[in-house]
């Protein structure tokens, strides 16, 4: 009988609001829930649901009123802006709809960005970076800039950099959500690979059905609410 | 290494904008470099002030003169090595737009005592020889063209009528601070001349030049010159020749502090730019930073990022602007050489140069970066696109 998967996010009890001057609006209600190690994750609800917000909250780049984020063996929610900086580039890749690659840096420069907080050598780096980009399929486009490249590759880049650090999870927000059919489907099959085969732990936030029906897992937020009916992807 | 790659490719990312900035920059520190050699100008006579020379002139007021017969008693004074003495002539040459300082001066004394005027041997005795010989800096000589042998008229302002000189020697001067637009003649020509027009003026000087044997005994000297002629008819007031230069810029101290006043709101203007371009850039950058911090760069890599991008900027457009300001400089001393006739831009201009840019580069990003700091990577992220 073979073990069920741990769980790696564990969220307990979690409530958000944002405060705009003495307006408070509240935005999650006690969300509770689980993701297994290795789950394809994707949050939908409609627009102003919470999704991102949830989502920059298990990426640590957020802070929840109230309520725990276990990731691995560490409550981030205990965690200082210093800790969750070093957290985040430790165990986060993060995934975005506008790609968010630094314009002025070479796709291979890009990816190693974010190895430039790690111990590795210059040399380790960039065969790291390289190594990033050939899986995504852009070894060849390593000297190009961001503006020299399309939607689609520039989000393979983005992969590319999310993975390079080898992160704990990854998180993507509406990561087809800038791009046509074509280049979204290139997108949701790496995405799917990097969980299926490299067993990458993956949390989606997209409004796109399409894109959800990648995911393992999907989960509902509606109003700031979790719809605890997981729906299980039957494939 | 990629955080300098980055800052440096952000400052030259949107070329027209940078150019303009840089441009802007190198103006106001060519500006701001000009001005300040203006009022080191003004100083220079101060700074060229030798420590081992008295001037000693009327205690009432430099415009009444003493007594020739006060030089042999100054000579007699402890710690006095020199003596040598002279008058403000005041001419001008054809027209009043030709000033240039005139002076007569007792001629061997004199130049015995300014070193710093170089004269050929051979000029110096044909000068000493003949008492309506003039000597001349090189570069008023060759303002006008004047040659060895010349005769040149300057019309008297103080002393009325035309007054001929033979242009007899031209000096150089020791180094670059050295005055090279002074004229020089025999005070006994002038003395000559006045007895017979201004019998009341005559046998006067306007200042005694005193050379002391060591800078350390020149005040106790001055101190003692001056008891020497107390309760005279004409009671004298000596002081270091660094002194007496410093007593004519605080005439002018107003203008001084204006040129600094200017000098210092070019570099306001300045820093209103700059401020401006790196406010403009990091609010385009918002995203990048918000990026930078998800990945887990930290407020000190984001602030090295923008006060990095300030001094690219900055200090390229400093570097222009100081490398601009001697070309500048010359083209300046050679239309005003009467009124600042050693002007140079010295090291404290440039260190000031120097400082300035620091100063523009710091202030302007300082809010830049608190703000770019301060925010919050979700509101930051939300910025992009």
């Amino acid at each position: 009988m073979t073990e069920p998967p741990k769980n790696i996010v564990e969220i307990k009890n979690l409530y958000k609001s944002y405060h705009r001057e003495s307006l408070v609006v509240p935005v999650l209600y006690d969300i509770t829930f689980d993701i297994a190690e290795g789950e394809f994750l994707s949050l939908m609800g409609p627009s102003g649901s919470g999704k991102t917000t949830l989502l920059n909250l298990i990426a640590g780049i957020d802070k929840a009123d109230q309520g725990m984020i276990r990731i691995g063996d560490i409550d981030i929610t205990n965690l200082s802006e210093t800790e969750l900086a070093a957290w985040r580039a430790n165990s986060v890749g993060f995934i975005f709809q506008f790609y968010n690659l630094i314009p002025v840096l070479k796709a291979v420069e890009n990816v190693e960005l974010p190895l430039h907080l790690t111990t590795l050598s210059k040399r380790g780096r960039r065969e790291h970076a390289e190594m990033a980009l050939a899986m995504v399929g852009l070894g060849h486009r390593m000297d190009h800039y961001p503006s020299e490249m399309s939607g689609g590759e520039q989000q393979r880049v983005a992969i590319a950099r999310a993975i390079v650090t080898d992160p704990t999870i990854l998180v993507a927000d509406e990561p087809t959500g800038d791009l046509d059919r074509a280049s979204a489907e290139e997108i949701l099959a790496m995405m799917e690979r990097l969980n299926r085969d490299m067993g990458k732990t993956i949390i989606m936030v997209t409004h796109d059905p399409r894109a959800a029906e990648r995911a393992g897992v999907r989960r509902h937020l509606e109003k700031g609410y979790l719809n605890h009916d997981a729906a299980q992807n039957p494939l | 290494m990629m955080l300098l790659k980055i800052l440096f490719r952000n400052a030259f990312h949107h070329k027209l904008r940078s150019s303009l900035t840089i441009l802007g920059i190198a103006v106001a520190i060519l500006a701001f470099g000009l001005l300040r050699t203006v009022i080191s100008s003004f100083y220079a006579g101060v700074d060229a002030a030798s420590t081992t020379r008295l001037i000693t002139r009327n205690a009432i007021s430099i415009i009444f003169p003493l007594p020739i017969s006060y030089a042999d008693k100054i000579r007699q004074i402890e710690g006095v090595k020199m003596v040598s003495y002279g008058n403000w002539f005041g001419g001008v040459y054809i027209e009043q737009k030709n000033f240039f300082p005139n002076f007569c001066v007792e001629p061997q004394s004199y130049f015995a005592l300014y070193p710093e005027l170089v004269l050929d041997a051979g000029q110096k005795k044909a000068f000493l020889n003949d008492r309506k010989g003039c000597v001349v800096g090189r570069k008023l000589a060759k303002k006008y063209g004047w040659k060895i042998g010349d005769t040149i008229t300057l019309k008297g302002l103080i002393y009325p009528g035309n007054w001929d000189f033979v242009l007899r020697s031209i000096y150089t001067g020791r180094d670059q601070t050295v005055d090279e637009t002074q004229f020089f003649f025999h005070w006994k020509y002038l003395n000559e001349a006045t007895k017979k027009l201004m019998p009341g003026l005559a046998d006067k000087v306007g200042f005694y030049m005193i050379g002391v044997i060591r800078p350390d005994v020149a005040a106790d000297t001055a101190v003692r010159i001056d008891k020497a002629f107390q309760n005279s008819l004409a009671e004298t007031l000596t002081e270091t020749e660094k002194a007496f230069n410093l007593g004519f810029i605080a005439m002018s101290g107003a203008l001084v502090t204006a040129i600094q006043m200017v000098s210092l709101i070019v570099i306001f203007i300045i820093i209103a730019v700059v401020a401006n371009t790196m406010a403009m850039t990091t609010r385009e950058r918002t995203g990048d930073y918000a990026i930078m911090k998800t990945l887990g760069f930290g407020a000190k890599d984001i602030a090295i990022l923008i006060f990095g991008e300030a001094l690219v900027l900055t200090f390229t457009g400093s570097l222009l602007g100081m490398v601009l300001t001697f070309p500048a400089t010359r083209i300046f001393s050679q239309h005003i050489a009467t009124y600042f006739p050693t002007f140079l831009v010295s090291a404290q201009t440039i260190y000031m140069d120097i400082a300035a840019s620091m100063i523009i580069a710091f202030l302007a990003a300082v809010i830049p970066t608190r703000q770019a700091i301060r925010i919050r990577i979700a509101d930051g992220l939300r910025r992009i696109g």
